[in-house]
Formats: structure tokens, sequence, C-alpha cells
């Protein structure tokens, strides 16, 4: 690279500009988290300073803590998310490596149908997704959700892991089957460990959506045995407008296992969008 | 054994591989039903009215009854415009901010990039309720941060409650869901940046394109498949979007139903709101019109635009 390209003004500019938007993105976030902590003269008196002294106050937790069932609610979420996330992930990679391994007829026709939910949103079928679950009696309960999720899970996780599966060598596979292995356990014993940096990228973008989704808890498992979190904190939201701590201090609850999540597999995320895997 | 005897075995055996679909099975199976016959359901059900707690064929009832009839079609009409600017405003700012971002990210020899990488990819992670909150609390004329950090730029007077008016809300809302989704296509720009080999850069610094000619000639023609990919992402998520509006604004998508666009238009005919009570195969007829529309962009995208856009190969 030629120095021309990289004069110091252009450097500082550049800085300058990714600075900006970087205080743009993080502000709401640090503003809510920071006026939690602080008593509701603090709130209004001085939004922009961090809680001092004086300001400090726990009331919105002490709130939220003893009015929502927010530590049920996660659970919910908790339960559903890792469960779709773990059928996702299964039925996907056999699907795929179904998909990548073998030649049989309909193989790009089964492999178009399993990539038309990439695009369709699941969403547009709740109509008659609701009607089924009330047939089946699934309304407010948990595998409604975790059906569902599974569902809109599968198109982008069996294509994104389909493209990797085709990169293990065939090699391998064939000295596999020379052995004497079965099937089942040249996919599970040598073709998973394979693609585990490649399944690891699907779970997080798997996950993300689920645990965010609002439209199916609200439709399919509004009760309160089976909120999740996301419905929970609208609700309690929604009843407390009025009560800044306890909303503040509600949507800091929110946001913090997001973030920490996100702190820990930003690195596998960012290495999965950027890797290629979505193109 | 010769080899035409084994090719033979190998045939005799390979019609029962039962294997193929031990694999297939689960996914197909909840993929199947519980997505393609449910989506095959709501677009069979449009066609369908409930008269007298039965189901009557209609035929094309509902879709006259949605454009026809001024009780439903104003409230259309109304959602689809909204829907249609929610998309302008995210094509017009939130792509090509996000553009700009990746272009100064992937700049060689840039340092903090992954923290700022990072940083700016935070409110994509975040849930719709959290963002729709934070962002009402901010702009609420009660709490004042918003006039406050405006009076810092000498901007104070520019300030109106926009979430409560008529004429700004939807454009306000627009851009707080710009807001959350700009590391999209952030991400997406900057990985396709970074996949332009090294031997094209370098030829063009040969040739004397360097700074913004070189992003203009030489990166923004190559990363036009990419930039295909977040419109059609952008136009899938925008008209089937539901959260934020319903966060911030509830169901009724006020002021006036200024900010209602499909999603809330279609949960408001499903489930009923205040008086009028909700009706299946009303919300399925919209569903419908969100499919057809969807389905109408996306294959503008496959035929039109990626047949033009080859991918350079190299």
């Amino acid at each position: 690279m030629s120095t021309a390209t990289r004069s110091l003004p252009r450097t500082i500019g550049a800085h300058a500009i990714l600075i900006t938007y970087t205080v743009i993105a993080l502000f709401p976030v640090i503003l809510v988290v920071m006026n939690s902590f602080k008593s509701r003269a603090g709130i209004f008196g001085a939004p922009l300073t961090p809680p001092t002294p004086k300001t400090f106050d726990l009331i919105g937790y002490t709130t939220v803590f003893g009015q929502g069932d927010f530590f049920h609610y996660f659970q919910n979420s908790l339960v559903v998310t890792v469960l779709s996330l773990f059928f996702v992930l299964l039925f996907g990679a056999m699907a795929a490596f179904a998909l990548s391994e073998y030649r049989f007829r309909g193989n790009t026709l089964m492999g178009l149908y399993l990539a038309l939910g990439i695009m369709i949103p699941i969403r547009l079928g709740t109509v008659a997704i609701l009607q089924l679950m009330v047939a089946t009696g699934l309304v407010n309960t948990l595998a409604a959700l975790i059906l569902v999720y599974t569902a809109q899970g599968l198109p982008l996780a069996i294509f994104i892991l389909s493209e990797f599966m085709k990169q293990v060598s065939d090699d391998l596979k064939n000295a596999g089957r020379i052995d004497g292995l079965s099937e089942y356990t040249i996919f599970f014993r040598l073709v998973l460990p394979l693609v585990r940096p490649a399944m690891a990228t699907v779970a997080v973008f798997t996950m993300i959506p689920i645990w965010n989704d609002l439209w199916f808890p609200l439709i399919l498992a509004p009760s309160e045995q089976t909120k999740t979190v996301t419905l929970g904190a609208q609700l309690f939201l929604g009843q407390f407008v009025t009560n800044w701590n306890a909303i503040l201090a509600a949507l800091s609850l929110a946001i913090l296992p997001v973030l920490i999540l996100y702190v820990i597999f930003s690195r596998q995320l960012i290495r999965g969008i950027t890797s290629g895997a979505v193109k | 054994m010769d080899t035409e005897t084994m090719a033979e075995e190998t045939r005799a055996k390979r019609p029962i591989r039962w294997h193929v679909g031990v694999f297939l099975a689960p996914a197909v199976l909840v993929y199947t039903a519980f997505m393609i016959l449910p989506l095959f359901g709501t677009l069979q059900l449009s066609l369908f009215r409930n008269i007298e707690q039965s189901q009557v064929f209609v035929g094309f009832g509902n879709f006259r009854t949605l454009f026809g009839d001024p009780n439903w079609s104003v409230n259309f009409w109304n959602a689809l415009r909204n829907n249609v600017w929610f998309f302008i405003i995210h094509m017009l700012v939130q792509n090509p901010i996000g553009i700009l971002l990746a272009a100064l990210l992937s700049s060689p020899k840039l340092r903090f990039t992954a923290f700022y990488r990072t940083a700016i990819f935070v409110p994509t992670i975040l849930s719709f309720v959290i963002v729709g909150f934070a962002w009402k609390l901010i702009l609420s004329p009660i709490w004042g941060v918003a006039p406050h950090l405006m009076d810092f730029v000498g901007l104070k007077s520019f300030f109106t409650p926009w979430l409560g008016k008529e004429q700004y809300a939807l454009t306000a809302l627009s851009l707080v869901s710009v807001w959350q989704f700009v590391g999209i296509p952030m991400m997406l720009i900057y990985a396709a940046l970074l996949s332009i080999p090294d031997e094209v850069i370098e030829a063009a610094e040969c040739d004397g394109v360097t700074g913004m000619a070189q992003f203009w000639k030489i990166k923004l023609p190559l990363i036009l498949p990419s930039i295909g990919i977040i419109s059609i992402l952008t136009f899938v998520g925008n008209f089937n979007a539901f959260d934020l509006i319903y966060t911030a604004q509830g169901a009724l998508a006020g002021p006036n139903y200024s900010t209602d666009i499909l999603g809330t238009f279609l949960y408001r005919a499903f489930f009923g709101f205040q008086l009028q009570v909700g009706d299946p195969n009303m919300g399925a007829a919209i569903a419908t019109i969100m499919f057809l529309i969807i389905l109408a962009g996306v294959c503008v995208y496959l035929f039109l635009v990626q047949t033009r856009l080859r991918r350079y190969q190299f």
C-alpha cells in the first residue's frame, strides 16, 4: 500500500466519523442503564450525569423485582431459546449433510424448497399457525413457540451449514466408510466436529431473533405461565408508564443479559458474518 | 472381483439408502408442518369468510372488501403508503450510512476497528421492546433529554415531541429502526470490501486511482452484489415489520394511525381492537397481500438484480 492513501487528515477524519457514530449507537443504551441507578429526582434533574452518591437509588430495581415475575419469564425465554436452538442445529445439520453429501433425485429441488423460508417470513402464516396450535391444544405452551422457532431457524441454518459441509474432505468420509463406519457415525463423529465453527455462527444468528421476538409470544403463548422475557417486559413497561424508575430498571435488566452474551460471542458473530457465510 | 460386478453391486444397493431419508425427515417435517403448510393455509383462508359459524368460499370477496370497502380500504392504503415510506427511509438513510461506515472500517491499518465494529453492532442485538421504549423515553418532552442535547448544538428551538405529532411520528420511528439495524448493512458491506483481492486495489493504485476515486470507481462496482442483498433484506424486513411500532405506539399505531404499517394493520384485523371484532379471514387476506408484495420483491431481486450483477470471480 502506498502512503498516499493514508494521509493523517484522512485517518483523523475516519476516526472522527466512526467515534461519532459509536456514540450515537451506544448513547441510548448507556443513558438508560445509567439512569436506572438513580432516584426520581436524579433522573429528571440531571439525566446526562452518572449517578452520584446523592442521586444513587435502587428503588427501580426493587419495584421490578417486587412486581413482575421476571425470573420466571427469564426461565421461559431460556427454555424456548435453548431448545429451539438445539433442534435447529441438530435437524439443520442433518438435512444439510443429506443435501451436500448424497446425490439423489430431487436433491436440488429439496434444497430450493428448504431455502424458500430464508426470504419468506414465517410470520405471514400466523393466522393458520394459530389455528393449528388451537386444534392441537398447543396454545399457551412453550412447545408451540419451540416448534415455530425451529421451523423459522431451519432454512438459514441448512443453507449456511451445507455450504460448509461441502468443504469437508471426501477422503476423510470415504476412509471412514472403508473402516466400516455407518453413515450416522460418519455424520456425528467425523463431520459434525469439523463444522463446529459454522454451527456456532448459525447458533448466534438463530438465537438473537428468537430471544427478541415479540410477535409469536404475544399471539401463541400470552398466558402468565408461558410469557417470555420480551413479552413480559413489554407488558410491564405498559403498566408502569409513569414509574420511570421501574421502567429504566426493567429496560436495563432486559439489556444486560443480551449485552453480556454479545460481548462474549461478538468475535464469533462478526467472524461468522465477515467469513462470507451470509453472502 | 472385477469392476463390473462391483458397479452392479453398488447399483443394486443404491436404491435403499434409508439414511438419506432419516437425515432429511426431521427438518423437512417441522419446516413443512409449521412453515409451508400454514403459509398456504393462510393463503387459502383469505378466500373464505365466516358466515353463520361456517367457512364459506367467497373467492376474492375479502380482497374486494379490503380494497373497496371504505372501512377497510382507507386503513389499508394508509398502512401500505406508510410502509413504503418506512422502506424508503431505510434505503436512503440506513444503507448509505452502513456503506460509509463499512468503507471507513475497511481502510487499511486503521486502528480500533474491532471496537468500532462491536460497538456499532450493539443496537442490532437488542430487542425491539428495549429499543422502542428507550427511544420513547429519550424523545419524550417530559424527560427532556432530547431538547437538552439539541441545546448543545443550538437547535433547541427545532425540538417537538416527534413521536406525538402525526406528520413526524412515522419518520421518527423509521429513523429509530435505522439506528437499530445499521449494523447489518455495515457488516455485510464490510465483509464484501474485505474480500476484494489486494491485486485489484494495487493495480488501481499503480494507475493512480486512490482515495475517493478508488472507492467510487473500483470498490463500489465490486460490492454492488452485496448492496443488492442488503436491499432485498431491508425490503423483506420492512414489509413484515411490526414489533417496533407496536412497542412504541401500541396496536393502534398512533397518533391517529400515522405510524400504521402492514404488520400492525394485520395484527388489528386478526385480533380486533376496541370495538372491532377480530377477523381471521381478513387477517389472512392482509397476510396474503404482504406475501405477494414480498414475493414480488424477491422475484425482482432474483431475476433482475442478481442476473445482472454476477458476483465477480477470480
